[in-house]
């Protein structure tokens, strides 16, 4: 029997803005379900296994979503979708929902540009080694290298020195000025500067290292040994793991696929969390890289809109949190040097073993698809897509179903199910 | 319920946490590579969070699987593509 549930609103993740879109909307009596392609509820940010080990606004937010009422599917992978419809795969089946509305809550990824040794085993996303941590890892005695770009970097420093990792080197892409121009603006936000401090503090033998990052990797099956510039010398460095990554860029996917507006890379809404297809709303990171405290502030206008209900009073403070969006922007911007380290045997599409002497810079993104196979893999692009759109202003690879990668017999009820 | 929880990968028994990812399980186990790639490169987890593909393994007998997206479960077998045994 396919599994078809028809809900008022349908939210897509189950991060801060997913629940807090969720809390809201069950809270004026709309029927919600929330879908998550995680087995865990919180998204990344509030990842984890204990929830003792949360802050209190996230324990908070946990127990009000789990008393809202709100249905909950984990493991759920969106495959397809068109406005009021949603086809997800779930390790039980597929499930199609049916709703009035729809809440974006997809977040935001890390931005990968290629470089030297940027695939070997052991080198992660900096938010990547943050996930692992938090799901288990074992960083007892590793030697670490963290090289990053923004507000992510200092805590997951903090994170793996906590967890017994020798943290060897800290660096930030962006230039010391910068940093110091955003860490003054936080006096809006004590409670910001607090954290960072305490981040500070956890690893505080090891070197901070702004206008900093990597220009390659090696290792003999994995990482080994990365080298680092600050643009005017380089040097090298032994490690167990790498942690790096440039940033944090919108998850704008399903909402491409569903005919949203996208400006500056970010599903673009109004006042109240609207996008621009009817029936559809956006909240969190997906409508630009801003924080936990927006998040959760465009989730609850998006949740009480869905719903059909008034959010104006909510306004002002979301109005205030948005500011942060264009303060991390202009801080934390990967610097051009990022853009242009990978080298003519570099694979730069990692599914499809793509190298950038396969490509020719001259062509459009879709003519590089057709003619190299760049972006065809498992990932569609989500991976190269961003990193060649930066590179060679290259249009990111447009959304098809299925949106993830899904088994044989899902694909088929995806077929009765657009049939039907 | 026991704290934690036995896996096999690639044959070898491998014992974790409860709650565990199997990507963790893996690290932690210290395989080569989850997956060999096109040209036969091992790989291992970039993002954590489900995007990149590159954890992909075979998780009781399912193929491209993305590993840091599920949780050990007492029994399973995983099955990498850069497996050492015969």
């Amino acid at each position: 029997m396919p599994d078809v549930r028809t809900v008022d609103v349908a939210v897509v993740g189950a991060g801060p803005a997913g629940m807090s879109a969720a809390v809201r909307a069950a809270g004026s009596g709309a029927r919600v379900l929330v879908l998550d392609q995680s087995s865990h509820l919180g998204g990344q940010i509030w990842r984890h296994r204990e929830r003792a080990t949360l802050a209190a606004p996230a324990r908070a937010w946990l127990a009000r979503f789990e008393a809202s009422g709100a249905g909950y599917l984990p493991q759920a992978t969106v495959a397809d979708a068109s406005p009021g419809r949603l086809f997800a795969v779930t390790p039980t089946g597929p499930v199609t929902i049916h709703a009035r509305a729809m809440v974006l809550a997809t977040g935001a990824r890390e931005l990968f540009l290629p470089f030297p040794g940027w695939t070997l085993p052991n080198v992660f996303g900096v938010g990547g080694l943050q996930a692992l941590i938090k799901s288990g890892l074992d960083v007892r005695g590793k030697r670490v290298v963290i090289a990053g770009s923004g507000p992510l970097v200092l805590p997951v420093a903090a994170t793996a020195s906590e967890h017994g990792a020798r943290v060897v080197a800290v660096c930030e892409q962006a230039p010391r000025g910068a940093l110091m121009a955003f860490g003054a603006g936080l006096w809006r936000s004590p409670s910001k500067l607090v954290a960072a401090l305490r981040y500070r503090s956890a690893f505080r033998s090891t070197a901070f290292s702004t206008g900093t990052w990597v220009s390659r990797a090696d290792g003999d099956g994995r990482v080994e040994r990365v080298t680092l510039t600050d643009g005017r010398r380089q040097w090298t460095v032994d490690c167990d793991l790498l942690a790096t990554a440039c940033g944090l860029i919108p998850n704008v996917e399903l909402g491409t696929a569903l005919g949203c507006r996208v400006v500056n890379g970010a599903l673009l809404v109004d006042d109240a969390q609207r996008t621009s297809v009817p029936s559809v709303f956006a909240a969190g990171e997906c409508t630009g890289v801003g924080g936990e405290d927006l998040a959760l502030a465009e989730g609850e206008i998006a949740g009480l809109a869905a719903a059909g209900q008034p959010s104006r009073e909510r306004h002002r403070r979301r109005d205030r949190a948005r500011r942060m969006v264009g303060r991390l922007e202009r801080a934390f911007a990967p610097r051009a040097e990022l853009l242009h380290r990978a080298e003519a045997d570099t694979v730069v599409c990692r599914c499809e073993d793509v190298r950038l002497g396969d490509l020719d810079t001259g062509w459009s993104g879709r003519q590089a698809k057709l003619a190299s196979r760049a972006g065809m893999g498992a990932c569609q692009g989500r991976v190269c897509g961003a990193a060649l759109a930066r590179m060679y202003q290259w249009a990111p690879p447009s959304v098809r179903a299925p949106l993830s990668p899904v088994p044989v017999q899902a694909l088929a009820a995806l077929d009765d199910d657009v049939a039907g | 319920m026991s704290d934690t929880v036995t896996l096999t990968i690639d044959g070898r028994p491998h014992a974790t946490g409860r709650g565990t990812s199997v990507a963790v399980a893996l690290l932690d186990a210290g395989v080569p590579g989850f997956r060999a790639s096109v040209n036969g490169e091992p790989r291992g987890p970039v993002c954590g969070m489900g995007i990149c593909f590159e954890c992909r393994v075979t998780i009781n007998g399912q193929p491209h699987q993305r590993a840091c997206l599920i949780t050990c479960e007492d029994g399973m077998t995983v099955r990498t593509g850069v497996s050492t045994d015969a």
